[in-house]
């Protein structure tokens, strides 16, 4: 406990020789100039493709995305001038596709027009990303805040339950005409608590404890408190919030991170062990989970039961119907999908329109993404750091994985955002500041040492 | 630490591998499985994307499209859908497509590589041409003049043009309007259970589907048969036929309908329709020779398509002599579609050959250019040329002078011949009417029309029901409008 909250001391190791990094800033505004005309592009695209004309407020459209790219932009130049150059720009490029996606759907909704609720959000983004590159100068200062962390991510994730479920799920909290899924905001907190409770238990976690089985050891309940502790956490946002994704996504994340601290393969192979119990009782025994299940082993069974095809045979068809190449934004018929197309299907609209190319090249993005943020995590020098940046990435990783494997049938279909490309507020949000984070991070781990010469 | 995030980063490696690898699958491997599941309803919403090519009478459309706006966009309209259904068929969004609609859909749906002026092209540009148009052989005032012959009347008629085979006229009546069948809902649904239930069977194109008992008017496959075979050398000489006529191998006697057939020539039984005289000519002629007969015109061939198949007329290939009797008058198992019916007078009129029937002339690209020309061929020789001649006379001599005569028309040569089929257990149904003719311009090289007439009015009075009576007026509109073109 007191590890947590004292200063944090590092002993450094003697930095390597010449570890000042380049810049790169006029590389990050060059890639988001391309980001900015990829996305200006698509805009235009599918204003010509649906209604035959230039969209009207294009300019407007193209104005303000330039001002947010170039404000994100000059935040990074003068706060995290070391950040790694990618992160920036594919985050701008993600949201730019996602903003084209929803604006091309929009065009078959006519009565439910979220582009522009997009834009503002994503808008909201870009600012929360610059206050916390301006803000936070130092990742460190982040440890301070575990338990505080922790204790807000917990209430975040308790609201829902007293509000109504929405599509069968307790994740969201209306109000005032807006909804939020405090989910999405309650992961990054824990993010933070998992660093920074393992950066300083880690020691502790894997060596002690009395031999259980050769190398498997038994570990003391002052540290397997907290750990079931966030065990239970999962199954209880499964069951009482019936957010099979969510509940994934901790689990996965917890492993991860417990894994990069300690090395102990006998804890995942626990936590595994663990996650496949409670995933088959859910699944046999919640019925919202279990019909997710039989969808997955059999796409088509609604069909052959004369029911028509159902959400994941509807997204399944778009995927294929998009082939190689694609049909051309605004050629395809994803709408079919029907309920949820602008959101978890978002990526059915991509595959169908943009074809097999275009979608793996949206997924290489996030692996870029995914990519930079561990190897900010590599070049960093403190284990919250390290631990941060790892978690963060898996973050990005686990729920593209999650949502992408399940629309396209890999693995059962859980109800997540498409990171910056699904319609919803809170998901863009939070994305933009897990960026904000691996930017700082980055710049931490790319900056060269105090009292050392960058050019020595 | 530094190793386990390594670790991290190629788990998540293999994470993007395996969506890579599994979309893969899906967009490239399980792509064309996707496409053709009945329950993916792109090929459809393609489908009904762009309005679809129309089918042509006398050159101008009788379809045409609408933009419903819903998901399955445009529907199909008929400029006067009772009259042409038994020709256009239907395109529905909910029942799929009949007759020319489905035999050509290809063409009018935009499917068609012919469409393409450049192979590949709309292969690469993932394009679809615009639909073709298919021109029909149909003469719209045959059409109607056959339509408005039957006047509701169940029934049918079918006009061929006996050198090339082109089908002038198709109708079966009662019909329907096929526009009520396009789109989907339940006005859809309702309609298509309304036509099927009624017992009036309107969506039954009965000119190309329903066969009949062709009584009297068969009589002139067989008295060609006779003439082939040299069974008969002179039409007009006596056949020594008693009458009634006792079957052979059984007592039953076959009796006339009318008298002075005792003993008749072949020509005065042709003029008259003895029964007595042709059916011993039948049963001279012998059930070989006769089933070879029946074949040469058509009879027992499966697979008749014009474009759209031909239910199969039958002549039963395995008789006793009693029943090859009874099938050489149109009678026991002789079944025949009027459209078939209209090949046997288009044979007689056309100098003994048959000309494959066709319905479709060519098929256009949206710009006038022909994809494809009509298939015009031969279905072989049904009779000598000269026997073809004898045919003629004896046909001529029927409405001349004999029982056709309503079908005489003024500065025409006519040949025809009655029928009045009996059937039901015990002939206890309403007779069939039949009439089947040709008709030539005097001085003109080239019959111009051959037409088989079919009324089966269940509620006209069984007396009224007569080849001359019902069916020869039907036929003398239809050839005068014919002759008229």
């Amino acid at each position: 406990m007191s590890a947590l909250t004292a200063k944090v001391a590092e002993p450094a190791p003697p930095p390597p020789p010449g570890t000042g990094a380049p810049k790169r800033r006029g590389v990050e505004l060059a890639l988001l100039a391309g980001a900015v005309l990829i996305s200006v592009l698509g805009h235009l695209y599918v204003g010509l493709a649906t209604t035959g004309r230039i969209p009207g407020p294009a300019a407007r459209y193209t104005a303000g995305l330039c001002a947010a790219a170039l404000l994100a932009h000059l935040a990074v130049r003068f706060r995290a001038p070391y950040a790694d150059p990618l992160l920036l720009p594919i985050a701008v490029l993600l949201n730019g596709l996602g903003l084209v996606l929803i604006q091309r759907l929009d065009v078959t909704t006519p009565g439910h027009l979220t582009a522009g609720d997009q834009l503002l959000w994503s808008a909201l983004g870009v600012g929360l990303f610059v206050l916390v590159v301006a803000l936070l100068r130092d990742h460190r200062v982040l440890q301070r805040y575990a338990y505080l962390s922790v204790t807000v991510a917990l209430v975040l994730m308790l609201i829902p339950v007293f509000f109504p479920a929405v599509n069968g799920a307790h994740i969201w909290i209306r109000f005032a005409g807006l909804s939020f899924q405090p989910g999405e905001f309650a992961k990054i907190l824990l993010a933070v608590f998992f660093a920074a409770y393992l950066a300083a238990n880690r020691t502790a976690l894997a060596l002690t404890g009395r031999p259980l089985f050769r190398k498997l050891r038994l570990l003391p309940g002052r540290v397997l408190g907290p750990i079931l502790a966030i065990w239970l956490l999962s199954v209880g946002v499964l069951v009482l919030e019936r957010d099979l994704g969510t509940s994934l996504l901790f689990f996965g994340l917890f492993v991860i991170m417990l894994f990069t601290a300690t090395g102990r393969i006998g804890w995942i192979a626990i936590g595994l062990l663990l996650a496949a119990l409670g995933a088959y009782a859910v699944g046999t025994f919640e019925p919202h989970v279990h019909s997710r299940v039989d969808d997955w082993l059999n796409p088509f069974a609604s069909i052959e039961r004369g029911e028509g095809p159902g959400q994941l045979a509807q997204s399944l068809f778009a995927f294929g119907a998009g082939g190689l190449l694609g049909a051309g934004l605004g050629h395809g018929q994803s709408f079919l999908i029907g309920f949820a197309a602008k959101s978890d299907f978002i990526l059915a609209t991509a595959g169908e329109e943009l074809g097999l190319v275009g979608l793996a090249a949206i997924l290489l993005l996030y692996g870029l993404l995914v990519a930079r943020g561990f190897r900010a995590g590599l070049a960093l020098r403190d284990p919250f750091g390290r631990l941060l940046a790892t978690g963060l990435a898996s973050i990005v990783a686990l729920q593209v994985f999650v949502i992408a494997g399940g629309v396209t049938g890999l693995i059962p279909l859980t109800g997540m955002a498409m990171p910056f490309l699904a319609q919803g507020g809170s998901s863009v949000v939070t994305n933009w500041i897990i960026v904000a984070l691996l930017v700082r991070l980055s710049d931490s781990a790319r900056r060269p040492r105090p009292g050392k010469d960058p050019a020595e | 630490m530094i190793r386990y995030i390594r670790w991290c980063a190629y788990f998540c490696a293999l994470l993007l591998v395996a969506l890579l690898v599994n979309i893969a699958r899906v967009q490239v491997w399980e792509s064309a499985a996707y496409g053709a599941n009945p329950a993916n309803k792109r090929p459809a919403i393609a489908r009904y994307a762009e309005p679809r090519g129309d089918i042509l009478v006398d050159g101008r459309p009788v379809t045409g499209s609408r933009d419903s706006g819903q998901l399955l966009r445009y529907e199909r309209t008929y400029a006067n859908g009772p009259l042409y259904a038994p020709v256009t068929g239907f395109s529905s969004q909910t029942y799929g497509t009949s007759f020319v609609e489905r035999a050509e859909d290809a063409v009018l749906s935009g499917t068609d590589p012919g469409l393409s002026a450049f192979p590949l092209w709309y292969e690469l540009s993932r394009g679809r041409p615009a639909g073709g148009n298919a021109a029909t052989t149909v003469r719209a005032a045959v059409q109607r003049a056959a339509y408005a012959g039957l006047a509701g009347k169940r029934g049918a008629v079918a006009a061929l043009e006996p050198a090339t085979g082109k089908i002038l006229a198709l109708v079966s009546s009662p019909s329907y309007d096929p526009s009520t069948l396009s789109g989907t809902g339940t006005k859809v649904k309702d309609a298509w259970t309304a036509l099927n239930a009624d017992p009036a069977r309107p969506m039954l194109n009965r000119a190309l589907r329903e066969t009949y008992p062709p009584g009297s008017t068969f009589k002139i496959v067989t008295a060609a048969a006779a003439l082939d075979a040299g069974v008969v050398t002179d039409v007009d000489a006596p056949t020594l036929t008693p009458d009634p006529y006792p079957l052979p191998g059984t007592s039953t006697l076959l009796p006339n309908a009318g008298t002075g057939c005792e003993d008749a020539s072949m020509a005065e039984a042709v003029q008259w329709s003895c029964n007595t005289v042709m059916a011993k000519i039948g049963v001279q002629v012998g059930l070989r020779r006769m089933v070879e007969a029946a074949r040469r015109f058509g009879f027992n061939g499966a697979g008749l398509r014009v474009p759209s198949w031909v239910s199969r007329s039958n002549f039963d290939t395995d008789m006793s002599p009693d029943q090859l009797a009874l099938s050489a008058i149109g009678q026991f198992n002789t079944k025949a579609t009027p459209l078939q019916m209209a090949m046997v007078a288009a044979a007689v009129a056309n100098g003994g050959e048959v000309q494959y029937p066709y319905l479709v002339e060519r098929t256009t690209r949206n710009d006038g250019s022909q994809v494809r020309g009509g298939d015009r061929r031969s279905l072989g020789r049904a009779m000598n040329p000269a026997t073809a001649l004898r045919m003629q006379e004896l046909m001529v001599k029927v409405v001349e002078n004999g029982t056709g005569r309503n079908a005489a028309i003024p500065g025409a040569v006519v040949g025809g011949k009655t029928g009045t089929a009996q059937h039901g257990v015990g002939n206890a149904g309403t007779p069939y009417a039949w009439f089947i003719s040709w008709a030539k311009a005097e001085g003109a090289p080239l019959p111009a029309v051959a037409v088989a007439v079919v009324v089966e009015d269940a509620s006209a009075h069984r007396g009224d029901i007569s080849g001359n009576g019902a069916a020869a007026p039907i036929a003398r509109a239809v050839m005068e409008a014919a002759l008229a073109g």
